[in-house]
């Protein structure tokens, strides 16, 4: 019974979606305010509906309900009760339950903090969230419902959660990064509304900001979370693999990047306002690109659920309407844009314009480099895959010009900024970041490493950089003690996400270049040399876990005489499905994580070991945790608050004189 | 010209369009094996026809393939006689797969044994290390244990030039 009852409530939420779609577009093109008056309280009712239908299914997980297919698919009666919550999410069916609760937790989100917006403006907003919550959940009930039940002989037992996905890491994971990418559906409503209502000055870009800004501060978060967990549940000590979903949520995240910085621009000087525009719809319609290519089977990948062209077939009539629709309804209306004003060759606009054609180019060679196998096989040129080389080879490069860039953006004036005075500090920075850059290899054991140098050389330049700039504002309101009080969050929030950046950098060359790595033949009483640790099996065992059994090995790791740390990776064998999988003892630290994890069994009791120390690793996670802060520091800013009450008096005067 | 310019991102899209289309309609299955590249998995078998202890070490020491069949799967019967006439060029191990023993026996002596070892399965588990869809597959494994080549469904002439031999030269 209560299955059926999460079941009607998707179906009333399919219903409401449907509603919230037509009724304010429809309010909007025929001028009735009573249709316009519906958007909010609809987008509540869908957020209530799809709430209950949530929750219903983890009430099943929770609560043993093997009689519905997705959670005897997906649980088992030894799975520990925080897995079995975060196993709604685990497979197809459940996360496309979860992106759907949160495009509309979105919709309650605009729907109640959209105050200072006109109410036509809003519901136009919401109509067109509504819109893509009908494709959705079209998609859901007709393809790919959680609530399918296998009656009346239920199975007593399920089938366990892939085992991958049986980590805390999971838990959170999806849930960030659909914030993100569902999320980016606000910015593309918003520009949406624009579109058809033909108000395309720059009024759209200032209510979409803080949207677009958090939308990308959880994509940011999403992204290090899923790089943090294939780091130590995948058992390969690698943080970052050119996967074609990594590079799905990576597109995304450019695009949504350089849609951020376009915003202020249209902002702030009204300018760029027909290409904000457009990636403003990039951004999304990539999100939705990156799900079609999840969920169709289109690219294989670690990641892919549902391998089923039916679904598939779907999702991609669901992406020509609305990519389609939305490139549509652009081209009409973009032509009539007006760009009024114009900016120096130096300025902020113009080296906001350069981040801009930078992260372009490089979402632009990311998704080739991840369509290519599909282009080519499809042409007839069979399988063939595009490596981690490909994509070194074209990141790197773009990412170190779009950082040397990064410091001169902060600095510069808007309109016209050419007067040298304001970059001299840019000399020193120069200078130390060299020389430091060129002297940091030689402390380090081993070859003097030229990309070592020339990476730290360029996460210094945009750390001081950012440090210089921070300085000079702060000068400017006189003291660091009145600072963050009088300083715009706007600008700390960039202070952070930039110095984060430069952090990751650091971490990311680090580990690439210096990070020690060494697969042994080891036995019980062995001890091996790991950096300036010596590490000693002691002990190997089998463990009873819940739901698994484990061969565990004990590691005593030695600094010199003194036992530093005991530490126990494990080779699991799941119970249910008979998945082996590797977890990884890492003892993390400030400068390097220390990585050990078990292979194979050799026979004689001995085991292929790998042991790596990683230097600064825990610096790529850390920098993107800036990132995101950056981003939520942000939209703390005082104006957006103060702009709702400013707003409201203006509509007030303006209904006066109505 | 800006007016034509707008219209380029829809262009963009429609013709990626027409590639997911096509892309729907190919098979994601055909994928090269994550394991090539990789060595056999470590295994502990038996034997089928000397019930024998069979582990990874006991794999010739120079390429052969290794093949995955089962009496109940009507292909392997296909590509037997195939397999039979290479066996006296490159050794030919045999994984039989999620079979019982009577049945592999029996099919083994109607049809003749070319194979060099034949590591009897009945559970799956090493087909499950190897990503095994289904049978018949067969594993192109050179002189170092390491896979390097992945051939789902029946091996023939065409599949042999096309894709065997062409290995074999590059890894001798």
């Amino acid at each position: 019974m209560i299955p059926e009852i999460g079941h009607f409530a998707l179906v009333l939420a399919f219903g409401v979606s449907i509603c919230l779609a037509v009724f304010p577009l429809y309010g909007y093109l025929t001028n009735q305010n009573g249709f316009c008056a519906t958007a909010k309280p609809l987008a509540l009712l869908q957020g209530f509906a799809l709430a209950v239908s949530f929750g219903v299914l983890m009430y099943g997980f929770l609560a043993h309900d093997f009689s519905v297919k997705y959670v005897a698919d997906n649980s088992n009666l030894d799975l520990p009760w925080y897995f079995r919550m975060s196993a709604v999410w685990g497979a197809h069916e459940g996360s496309l339950l979860l992106w759907a609760l949160i495009l509309a937790f979105w919709g309650v989100a605009v729907a109640l903090f959209s105050r200072g917006i006109p109410d036509h403006m809003s519901a136009l907003v919401l109509s067109v969230m509504g819109m893509i919550s009908v494709g959705f959940l079209a998609f859901m009930l007709f393809t790919s419902n959680p609530f399918v039940r296998i009656l009346p002989f239920a199975p007593g037992n399920g089938a366990d959660l892939n085992p991958l996905l049986q980590d805390p890491g999971l838990i959170f994971h999806p849930p960030m990064l659909y914030m993100g990418y569902v999320g980016l559906s606000v910015a593309f409503a918003f520009a949406m509304a624009s579109l058809i209502s033909g108000k395309l000055d720059s009024t759209w870009a200032r209510w979409s900001r803080p949207w677009t800004t958090v939308a990308w501060a959880f994509l940011t978060l999403g992204i290090a979370l899923g790089s943090w967990w294939a780091y130590y549940e995948l058992g390969w000590g690698g943080w970052w693999f050119w996967d074609p979903v990594e590079n799905a949520s990576l597109i995304p995240w450019l695009v949504a990047t350089a849609l951020m910085h376009s915003l202020a621009v249209t902002e702030k000087r009204g300018l760029f306002r027909s290409w904000t525009l457009l990636l403003a719809i990039a951004a999304f319609s990539l999100s939705l690109l990156g799900t079609f290519l999840v969920r169709s089977g289109v690219l294989t990948s670690v990641h892919a659920f549902a391998n089923d062209p039916e679904r598939g077939v779907f999702i991609l009539g669901f992406l020509i309407v609305v990519i389609g629709g939305s490139l549509t309804l652009y081209a009409i209306r973009a032509s009539k844009v007006s760009e009024p004003g114009e900016f120096g060759w130096i300025s902020r606009e113009s080296f906001l314009l350069f981040n801009n054609l930078m992260l372009t180019v490089m979402a632009v060679s990311v998704l080739l480099g991840t369509l290519y196998p599909l282009l080519v096989d499809a042409v007839g040129g069979g399988k063939v895959s595009v490596g981690p080389p490909f994509f070194n080879a074209v990141f790197v490069p773009l990412t170190a010009i779009l950082v040397s860039g990064m410091a001169f953006g902060p600095l510069a004036k808007w309109r016209q900024s050419d007067d040298p005075k304001l970059y001299r500090p840019l000399i020193v920075t120069l200078i130390v970041s060299v020389l430091v850059g060129l002297v940091w290899p030689s402390v380090l054991d081993g070859n003097y490493s030229i990309g070592t140098a020339l990476g730290v050389t360029l996460a210094l330049w945009l750390a001081i950089a950012t440090g210089v700039d921070f300085v000079k504002k702060v000068g400017l309101y006189g003291g660091l003690g009145a600072t963050f009080a009088r300083v715009e969050r706007g600008m700390i929030g960039m202070w952070l996400a930039h110095f984060g950046l430069a952090v990751m950098i650091f971490g990311v060359v680090m580990v690439e270049n210096h990070t020690e790595h060494r697969d042994l033949r080891m036995g019980v009483g062995d001890t091996q040399q790991l950096g300036n640790y010596d590490v000693r099996m002691t002990d190997l065992a089998v463990i009873n876990g819940p739901n698994y059994v484990a061969d565990q090995a004990t590691f005593e790791i030695y600094q010199g005489e003194t036992l530093y740390k005991t530490v126990t990776p494990q080779k699991r064998r799941y119970n249910a499905s008979g998945m082996v999988m590797t977890e990884a003892a890492i003892d993390s630290g400030f400068t390097r994580d220390l990585y050990i994890a078990m292979g194979e069994p050799l026979g004689e009791g001995d085991w292929a070991v790998r042991l790596s120390v990683k230097p600064f690793v825990d610096w790529i996670w850390a920098g993107a945790f800036l990132m995101g802060l950056g981003g939520f520091v942000s939209i703390t800013d005082k104006r957006y608050r103060k702009r709702i009450k400013e707003e409201k008096a203006e509509a007030a005067v303006e209904g006066a004189t109505a | 010209m800006n007016r034509l310019m707008v219209w380029l991102p829809l262009g963009v899209f429609a013709i990626l369009v027409g590639f997911f289309f096509k892309g729907l309609t190919l098979d994601p299955t055909e994928q090269p094996s994550a394991l090539i590249g990789q060595p056999v998995p470590a295994f502990e078998l038996t034997d089928l026809n000397t019930g024998q202890l069979l582990s990874r070490d006991m794999l010739p020491k120079e390429p052969f393939l290794l093949n995955v069949w089962a009496s109940w799967c009507i292909t392997c019967q296909v590509e037997h006689p195939y397999l039979t006439k290479l066996s006296e060029q490159m050794p030919v191990v045999g994984l039989n797969y999620k079979d019982t023993e009577t049945a592999a026996k029996n099919w083994l002596q109607k049809l003749g044994d070319p194979y060099a070892l034949q590591i009897f399965d009945p559970t799956g588990r090493l087909g499950l290390d190897l990503g095994v869809a289904g049978a018949p597959e067969t594993f192109l494994v050179d002189a170092n244990g390491v896979i390097q080549l992945r051939i789902q469904g029946e091996v023939n002439d065409r599949v042999f030039a096309q894709k065997i031999q062409p290995m074999l030269e590059t890894i001798q």
